[in-house]
């Protein structure tokens, strides 16, 4: 505290990157409620990929805010894991649905099959893809907190 | 400070999101459902169903139920129990909504049974022996036939019945009615034409209460 020259930047530099991984945590919380909502409220049965890639999103929703208060850069070296696997399954899922990965290598069979297509906006936006585009978000904002902590 | 204020005013409107999302949902669904039953009740009523209580009941319960339903055969006790509440007063409907693999099977197996006078016989023996021919959700056809094996039916005459065009025909309305009428889950039920606000024991029991209330003062 005493004789520092200029503690400003220090701390623009944490607040600088709390911003991406607050964003992250969003990203992700708004991802649980959303894939809860269609299970719990529209009573849709969650395949058996759609389980894999909600065992990773669920834990980011509780491991980020404890990197958010107090804040530790660090938080993206225990996220970052487990938004690479969701974001694998996300994007196996993704392409068996549009149909570049063949049927017959498809893992799923108990209950709702995995290549079913339960929502479809505007055409080609679908629960699948947006799963990608929420893991791909949480990957870059952690690359980004990541680069503005360590400047 | 302001990053603690803005995380929990966050995960606050999430969460409200939610919750209002949640009660827009449902309300949407019940008027929805009560839409789908209303210009429809011919596809509830059935005279080939069969029924259990009184012809002249004023309260009729339609269940729309799977043999194979884990969910169906916890609930049927407790229709019963519905029936006993209000002696004379309450008749069920027994529709068929075979959603398991395999169970269009035994819908036939049980309709071959009621030709012989022994549908309800039929059933308890299948519901209480359910755990053993329903594996993984999934109908196991030759532990089905070991399951009626104590109740007096003439299972080769079963076998040749339950291939009837007749029956064939019935389970085809029946699914073609569940679909009219949204089933899409079982058991479902429908106390005089109207559905379940959401689904459980208590909701179906201050149905059939407030339709007994109606029709006897």
């Amino acid at each position: 505290m005493q004789n520092r020259p200029d503690p400003a930047p220090a701390e623009t530099t944490s607040e600088r990157a709390w911003t991406p991984a607050f964003l992250a945590w969003l990203i992700a919380a708004i991802s649980v409620l959303g894939a809860l909502f269609f299970s719990e409220v529209m009573k849709l049965a969650p395949c058996e990929l759609c389980w894999w890639q909600r065992i990773f999103m669920f834990p980011l929703v509780l491991i980020l805010p404890l990197g958010l208060f107090p804040f530790d850069p660090r938080v993206v070296r225990y996220a970052l894991p487990l938004a690479l696997m969701g974001w694998a399954f996300a994007l196996f899922h993704w392409l068996l649905v549009l149909g570049v990965i063949p049927e017959s290598i498809r893992p799923c069979v108990r209950g709702v099959p995995c290549s079913e297509v339960t929502f479809e906006w505007l055409g080609f936006i679908n629960i699948p893809l947006l799963s990608v585009l929420a893991f791909s978000a949480i990957i870059a904002l952690l690359a980004l907190t990541h680069i503005k902590a360590s400047k | 400070m302001k990053q603690k204020t803005l995380f929990i005013l966050s995960g606050l409107v999430l969460l409200l999101a939610f919750v209002a999302g949640t009660l827009y949902y449902t309300s949407q669904k019940q008027t929805e459902s009560a839409q789908a039953v209303a210009g429809k009740q011919d596809n509830l009523n059935r005279a080939y169903s069969p029924t259990e209580g009184p012809e002249s009941a004023k309260v009729v319960i339609v269940d729309f139920f799977d043999p194979a339903c884990g969910t169906c055969r916890d609930f049927y006790p407790f229709v019963k129990q519905l029936m006993a509440a209000h002696p004379g007063q309450v008749r069920v409907v027994l529709r068929h909504a075979p959603f398991h693999d395999g169970s269009v099977e035994v819908v036939k197996i049980m309709e071959a049974a009621r030709m012989q006078g022994k549908y309800f016989e039929t059933l308890a023996a299948l519901f209480a022996s359910q755990d053993n021919w329903v594996q993984d959700h999934r109908v196991q056809p030759e532990r089905v036939w070991a399951a009626l094996a104590g109740i007096g039916l003439d299972l080769d005459r079963v076998r040749q019945d339950m291939n009837s065009p007749e029956i064939t025909a019935h389970i085809a309305q029946d699914m073609e009615d569940a679909k009219a009428l949204k089933v899409t889950m079982t058991p479902e039920f429908f106390v005089n034409g109207r559905p379940m606000p959401s689904f459980g024991y208590e909701q179906l029991q201050a149905l059939v209460e407030q339709a007994v209330a109606e029709n006897y003062r």
